[in-house]
């Protein structure tokens, strides 16, 4: 079934045209990676799945994006609810300069999902313990994001959206400031989270795609160029650009 | 082209630079050191606490300090939520099209109107049209449009350091636009707005053009009991002192000098610390 399913869509920065005629369906459930070269728009798809590309001044679209089943850029969206739906994890870690509780209990506190201490606290371990950072933090909840490793960082900015109980959740590059060992650790967490959320990860390292995703979709100079299983794409695509980049004779 | 040695030409440029940093601070110090020198034997408990007497010549300039502390209290409880405000809009709401630029742009130039001309708009819209008199509120209401635009740009530098990605992290968590503002950029704005505020109130400490047409008096013989009450600043009580008094005893004229910049620098070391403060904390 798929969750996302995005028609005939474009996206001008200004007058430049950053995605031409995208279509593409997101299976629910499932790890879906978006790669290509840098620059063919992979972020821009990505940051129009919730919207948040609205914040950028003189973006313009057309075309339909469905969570759902419902168009996010109708007239009727409540942008804010969508984004609460449709998470994202950015390429730099991003956890605010509080406490590791307060970045996990932020989005519940402001959007008012739970007002309760106990159910707060309740909802903090388990996320900590969807992103296996609680072992290593419990005692730490208290101190400051910001001592904590890159690695740990990203979880944590990954408990902080699973704290708000998204659907889909939106992975750009999030292990492109990590190391080896860390990226591992993280693409591990990925799988372990394709049971209950939707991901969509865009990523420049094609054996992280190989590796995590179930379909694939390869993207160059604004356009999809192909978009299937990922096992299909790495060993027998249907476009010469996919076996091109795929083999590392471009990009 | 005579061509100098490196090393000298070194130790050559490291001289002028270290003579030009003298010749700033210099100044300072020496200005520091006769108003102490000359001024400190004036001050006093009762220099401090209670009104002119002997024509001025004697007693204290409690009016004056009280004066000057209610007019820039005033004028900051005014600007200062105005100001916050409207850099806020200007930071995290305004389109970025001509008519954003023009006022931004016009909100950097009036930060270089000579506050006479704002003592001038104060005394024509205030004082006269408005019919409050030469009295603190106008005095305040005057300050407080004049140190609008410095209030608004340290503000909008304030808010424009939080990183950008702060905001992204807040919006895709579902939180709408007014609670990020709310909840992440203003909290870390907070330090950079305060120094900008504090450095304000020094600044406004020491006005003295603007007052002399919408606040002060020559000389009040009771403290101010009312915001309509015309009142005695430091500065002008020191202009005062210092031109159309003769017979001043010198050491009240420089002890009042050391008042007011002792309030000054009270202030300025208050924003520093505030900053260092919270610099330590914050790590991005
Ligand atoms: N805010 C922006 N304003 C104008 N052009 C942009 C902006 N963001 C991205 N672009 C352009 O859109 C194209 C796609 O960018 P992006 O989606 O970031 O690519 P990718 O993530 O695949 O590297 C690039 O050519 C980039 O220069
Ligand atoms: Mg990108």
């Amino acid at each position: 079934m798929s969750k996302i399913e995005i028609k005939k869509f474009n996206l001008y920065y200004a007058d430049f045209h950053a995605l031409k005629n995208i279509n593409i369906n997101i299976e629910e459930k499932r790890i879906t990676a978006m790669i290509g070269p840098s620059g063919c728009g992979k972020s821009t798809l990505l940051r129009s799945i919730n919207r948040i590309n609205d914040t950028i001044e003189n973006v313009y679209t057309s075309g339909e994006i469905n969570v759902s089943g419902e168009n996010i850029y109708g007239d009727e969206i409540d942008v804010d609810a969508l984004r609460r739906n449709v998470g994202m994890v950015f390429q730099r870690p991003n956890p605010f300069p509080i406490s590791i509780y307060e970045n996990v209990a932020f989005g519940l506190k402001v959007n008012r999902i739970a007002l309760n201490k106990n159910i707060i606290d309740e909802t903090v371990e388990r996320s900590l313990k969807a992103v296996l950072l609680w072992n290593d933090i419990k005692d730490k909840l208290r101190k400051s994001a910001l001592n904590l490793t890159l690695e740990q960082q990203q979880r944590l900015c990954i408990a902080r959206l699973i704290a708000v109980a998204p659907h889909v959740i939106l992975l750009d590059e999030p292990c492109s400031s990590l190391d080896p060992v860390a990226t591992q650790k993280i693409e591990e967490l990925v799988i372990q989270l394709k049971d209950r959320y939707t991901i969509v990860v865009v990523t420049h390292n094609m054996q992280q795609a190989a590796r995590i995703s179930h379909n694939t979709a390869f993207m160059f100079l604004g356009e999809l160029i192909e978009f299937d299983k990922t096992e299909k794409i790495f060993t027998n695509p249907s476009k010469r650009e996919t076996g091109d980049y795929v083999s590392g004779r471009f990009g | 082209m005579i061509k100098l040695n490196p090393k000298l030409s070194q130790k050559l440029s490291y001289t002028i630079l270290f003579l030009a940093t003298v010749l700033a601070v210099v100044p300072v110090v020496v200005i520091i050191f006769i108003i102490i020198k000359n001024g400190a034997s004036a001050i006093t408990w009762e220099f401090l606490t209670s009104m002119p007497k002997d024509g001025m010549r004697g007693g204290g300039i409690l009016p004056a300090i009280l004066g000057t502390l209610s007019i820039v209290t005033c004028a900051i409880a005014i600007t200062l939520p105005i100001g916050v405000c409207a850099a806020i809009y200007l930071s995290e709401y305004a389109k970025n099209n001509l008519l954003t630029r023009i006022v931004k742009l016009a909100i950097v130039n009036l930060a270089g109107v000579p506050s006479v001309v704002y003592g001038l708009f104060g005394l024509a819209i205030f004082v006269m049209f408005l019919k409050l008199g030469v009295s603190i509120i106008a005095g305040a209401l005057t300050l407080s449009i004049m140190e609008l635009p410095v209030i608004i740009t340290t503000s909008r530098s304030a808010l424009n350091s939080v990183p950008y990605s702060f905001r992204e992290a807040s919006l895709s968590l579902g939180v709408s636009r007014w609670q990020t503002v709310r909840y992440i950029v203003l909290p870390n704005a907070i330090p950079g707005i305060l120094t900008g505020a504090i450095l304000s109130i020094s600044r406004i400490s020491g006005e003295t053009a603007t007052i002399l047409f919408t606040a002060a008096a020559f000389s009040v013989p009771h403290l101010p009991h009312s915001v309509l009450d015309q009142v005695m600043t430091l500065p002008y009580h020191l202009y005062i002192i210092s031109t159309q008094i003769p017979n001043m005893p010198e050491n009240v004229i420089f002890g009042t000098a050391l008042v007011l910049l002792l309030m000054v620098l009270t202030m300025s070391f208050v924003a520093i610390v505030t900053r260092i403060y919270f610099r330590k904390r914050r790590k991005w």
